[in-house]
């Protein structure tokens, strides 16, 4: 079954949105996603009729926010196949969360003389944890390179992973849109004695998860690039391993007992949510994931794949060697996110006279710098693409480089 | 498209595809790099001072257009300049920019030329960092040579 797009749409307010008077084609769900109202009504309603701390208070309020918060848990456990909901975290954001790895499990097991496997097209977050880290250790990072087809270099890995206490990777690259053999990387490190963490920020939002499909050990993802609010991310990770690990962040929520010279943890997840956390986004993730659930991720990323190759045969059937698409081009091995240089423009002249037709993409380095060095670019503009993508917004886009081409 | 046309004005275009004074000065001309690290944009300014003046000056990097092209005519204007001179020009293209008020020190009669095209840009307030890249770095190597 094909997605309604056009009634998924209607969904989301934002989308009926116009400047100066014309529609707006976003095409930046990479960066962020579009709300639907049932998010957005979730967390509303949840304002007006049931907010309430939560976990700490007696009353019947707080223990009915409580669970509606520890529903909204079980959701994305189940969105993502885990095996219990108390091995998902809430953090503040999927930065967070790959902070909260490298801090916690990273700072009691990583030492001089040991070594984590990191990748060439890893995202910032889940690079400069790790050398923070490492600074203070002085542990060593390897690096797993890319192929001249921008898929990873796995020819070398087992010789990477040898000695390794993790590797750390990202499902999906946020410049590329390479999907990565998630599972095969966690074979690989599991084999050779290996924790397999994922940086799954921009596959979770797009195809269906499974972690212990996956085999991964750890796994951080954001709501707001699955239709969710900002402000909360997840970090999921095996129980026995969260079991291990010391607390990140301090405080209130996180113990079970504080004397005046120790304390001690409260009980998974618990341990990892010190303060109060974002009750009313983690309501909205909830809905997210209900909405997510209720669309299909089976029918989205087949959409998003028929949206890939329609966007790949429109801008090169129009541009041919004016466009370079960085990335694979066969779609089954990509997500629908295009980094791409057009002509010899820089990219934020081209995102300036796309915004010109209100046409939103994201141009600069996307938070990848050592990835750009290897493409050879200081920056590239970005389009990238969701469940609520369609052809109009494709054509906009190759309508408006038009333009790029008659200033440029 | 009238609103580009503020922005990307011929002038400044024409700046971007033909820069003035690109490239590099060998020692003992100094060498200071800025950059812009939200968007990645790098340059480097070569100043070659004495006696007071700006008697050379190269850039070389790479970036957008507006950077591009304000850092080309800033060369064009700074080159021979007097130190003072070249620092009042820079204040009062900040001002331009409206990332530096007027404290009534700098003379308002400081003719900017061609590089008063770039006004158009403060409508673009993300692209002002664009602009004023080359200016600050030039700022920044003019303090350490005069130190």
């Amino acid at each position: 079954m094909t997605l309604d797009v056009a009634a998924l749409r209607d969904e989301f307010p934002m989308l009926s949105r116009r400047v100066g008077g014309k529609p707006i084609h976003y095409l930046d769900s990479a960066n962020s996603s579009h709300k639907p109202n049932c998010v957005i009504d979730a967390m509303s309603t949840f304002m007006r009729e049931a907010y309430s701390p939560i976990g700490r208070s007696s009353y019947a309020l707080a223990s009915e926010a409580s669970d509606a918060y520890e529903g909204a848990r079980s959701k994305v456990a189940a969105f993502i196949n885990a095996y219990s909901p108390c091995e998902v975290v809430f953090t503040k954001n999927a930065t967070e969360s790959l902070n909260l790895a490298a801090q916690s499990w990273g700072r009691a097991n990583l030492d001089k003389g040991d070594a984590i496997v990191l990748t060439h097209m890893e995202h910032h977050a889940n690079i400069v944890p790790w050398q923070m880290l490492a600074k203070e250790k002085g542990f060593e990072i390897r690096w797993v390179p890319l192929t001249p087809d921008f898929q990873l270099d796995l020819s070398s890995l087992d010789q990477l992973l040898r000695g390794a206490k993790a590797i750390s990777f990202t499902s999906m690259s946020n410049v590329l849109g390479t999907i990565n053999p998630t599972r095969e990387l966690c074979e690989a490190a599991h084999a050779a004695g290996a924790i397999a963490i994922v940086d799954g920020c921009q596959s979770v939002p797009h195809m269906t998860t499974d972690v212990r499909a996956m085999g991964a050990d750890m796994l951080a993802f954001s709501s707001h690039k699955m239709c969710g609010p900002t402000g909360v991310g997840v970090l999921w990770a095996r129980e026995a391993l969260l079991a291990a690990m010391p607390p990140f962040l301090g405080g209130g929520g996180m113990i079970s007992e504080v004397r005046l010279d120790d304390f001690t943890c409260a009980e998974l997840p618990n341990k990892f949510e010190a303060g109060t956390p974002p009750i009313v986004e983690v309501i909205g993730l909830g809905a997210a994931v209900d909405f997510l659930n209720r669309v299909g991720m089976t029918e989205i990323r087949r959409h998003e794949i028929e949206m890939t190759n329609y966007a790949y045969r429109a801008l090169t059937t129009r541009y041919g060697d004016a466009i370079t698409i960085h990335g694979p081009t066969n779609p089954e091995l990509r997500g629908a996110t295009f980094s791409f240089a057009f002509r010899d423009v820089h990219p934020h002249d081209v995102s300036q006279v796309l915004d010109q037709h209100n046409v939103y993409i994201r141009a600069g380095h996307h938070c990848a710098k050592p990835l750009m060095r290897l493409i050879g670019a200081n920056a590239t503009a970005r389009a990238s693409m969701y469940l609520y993508s369609n052809e109009s917004d494709v054509d906009a886009l190759v309508d408006a480089l038009d333009d790029v081409s008659t200033i440029f | 498209m009238s609103n580009l046309e503020d922005l990307y004005r011929e002038v400044i275009l024409d700046h971007y595809r033909s820069p003035r004074n690109k490239g590099e000065l060998p020692p003992p001309a100094t060498c200071t790099e800025g950059a812009n690290p939200l968007c990645g944009d790098e340059i480097k300014i070569f100043l070659d001072v004495a006696d007071g003046v700006v008697r050379d000056v190269r850039f070389s990097g790479h970036g957008c257009s507006i950077s591009q092209a304000s850092a080309s005519m800033m060369t064009t204007i700074v080159k021979g300049k007097p130190l003072a001179d070249v620092r009042a020009v820079a204040k009062r293209f900040k001002q331009l920019m409206t990332i530096e008020e007027n404290d009534g020190t700098t003379p308002t009669d400081i003719r900017l030329g061609d590089i008063e095209a770039l006004q158009g840009v403060v409508k673009y307030p993300v692209r002002i960092k664009c602009a004023v890249l080359g200016w600050n770095t030039l700022l920044e190597g003019l303090d350490s040579t005069s130190t």
